[in-house]
């Protein structure tokens, strides 16, 4: 996280002095709740990560939850339909602040074996991404490659100017 | 003395295909089947869209063919095929569970008009008739709800047809817009200015 320095106070350290941003960024970071939501085959694979064998907890990471209210990070794991991707806009719009989205595969990154009139090519045409995940599907470990660029990005965000 | 002549593939002389409730209906309705063939064993009865329901109905009912199960029902566009002819043809594939045959039955629709429902015959064909509505855009007259089942309501064409493009026109792939005052979501064709 980044401490600054320690302040010790007898023999245990009382004080820890950082800045507000790595504590919220450590935070923030540590405990990415993810939304229960998946379009295809990439939701196996992101089922398969968050199972015992993978184990997405250890990332802190593993607590799907089953509202957008709940969610802070919108795993887009699948192809998105046109007829999906109205419904994909409201959950997103419906997550509170602050969010941020991973798009898992080639389908949701740019159409994938996809390129018809039904499907979007790319869900960021529909919400802004953080984190593109190549791969069809992904492997977990992939997934978790991607976690943790995430979480590299959550680190660097900035509060103050 | 026994020649030694290979038996033939699969140990069996090829047969002509039969179909008992193919012939049934062609000796019951001799009239209302437009054509008959058989296709890779298939049988396979043409009828007149005018007489559909009466030898659906029969088919049906009949104790000797009781096709109870409408297992598809699919559009198909074939107006490369026969430019001169209807354009469409809906496909009926009938099983029956009791005496465990099938029979194909096909009707032709020119662009434009309907096709006689089936959903009072069997009501699975409610949602079947719709995906064929939806994806060639052939009307049925008779069903209870006819409206698209797949693509989104606001879609303003029949994708499966042989004149779509495949990866669909421009306006099929927009960008995303923020709601309106009405709160409706829709694309346009412009990405948003980034901020």
């Amino acid at each position: 996280m980044g401490l600054s320095r320690e302040l010790q106070e007898g023999d245990h350290p009382a004080i820890l002095v950082t800045k507000y941003e790595s504590l919220f960024n450590w935070a923030r970071k540590s405990s990415l709740w993810p939304m229960t939501f998946g379009l295809a085959c990439c939701a196996i694979e992101m089922m398969s990560a968050g199972a015992s064998r993978f184990d997405m907890d250890r990332f802190g990471a593993g607590i799907f939850r089953a509202t957008p209210r709940q969610a802070d990070l919108m795993i887009v794991s699948g192809s998105v339909t046109e007829k999906m991707a109205p419904v994909i806009r409201r959950l997103y719009d419906q997550m509170p602040e602050p969010k941020w989205v991973m798009s898992m595969g080639i389908c949701s990154t740019a159409g994938g074996p996809f390129p018809t009139y039904s499907h979007v090519q790319g869900v960021d045409r529909v919400v802004p991404v953080d984190v593109y995940i190549p791969g069809c599907p992904p492997r977990p470990e992939a997934l978790f490659y991607g976690l943790l660029m995430l979480q590299d990005k959550i680190d660097k965000m900035k509060y103050s100017k | 003395m026994a020649t030694t002549e290979p038996p033939e593939e699969n140990g069996s002389v090829e047969q002509a295909p039969t179909s008992a409730a193919l012939d049934r209906l062609l000796a019951a309705m001799p009239d209302a089947v437009v054509e008959s063939e058989f296709q890779r064993g298939a049988p396979i009865a043409r009828v007149a869209p005018a007489r559909l329901l009466e030898v659906m109905t029969f088919l049906r009912d009949d104790p000797a063919c009781r096709f109870e199960l409408l297992s598809d029902l699919c559009g198909m566009d074939l107006g490369m095929v026969r430019p001169d002819g209807e354009r469409f043809d809906v496909v009926y594939h009938l099983y029956s569970v009791e005496h465990s045959h099938v029979l194909t039955v096909k009707t032709a629709v020119a662009d434009g008009t309907d096709a006689p429902s089936v959903t009072g015959i069997w009501l699975t064909a409610n949602w079947h008739e719709r995906e064929a509505f939806d994806m060639f855009g052939i009307g049925f007259a008779g069903h209870p709800d006819l409206r698209r089942i797949l693509m989104p309501d606001e879609f303003d064409a029949f994708p499966l047809r042989k004149d779509f493009p495949l990866e669909g026109r421009e306006k099929d792939h927009g960008y995303w817009r923020q709601p309106g005052d009405d709160d409706r979501y829709t694309y346009v064709a412009e990405p948003p200015e980034k901020k």
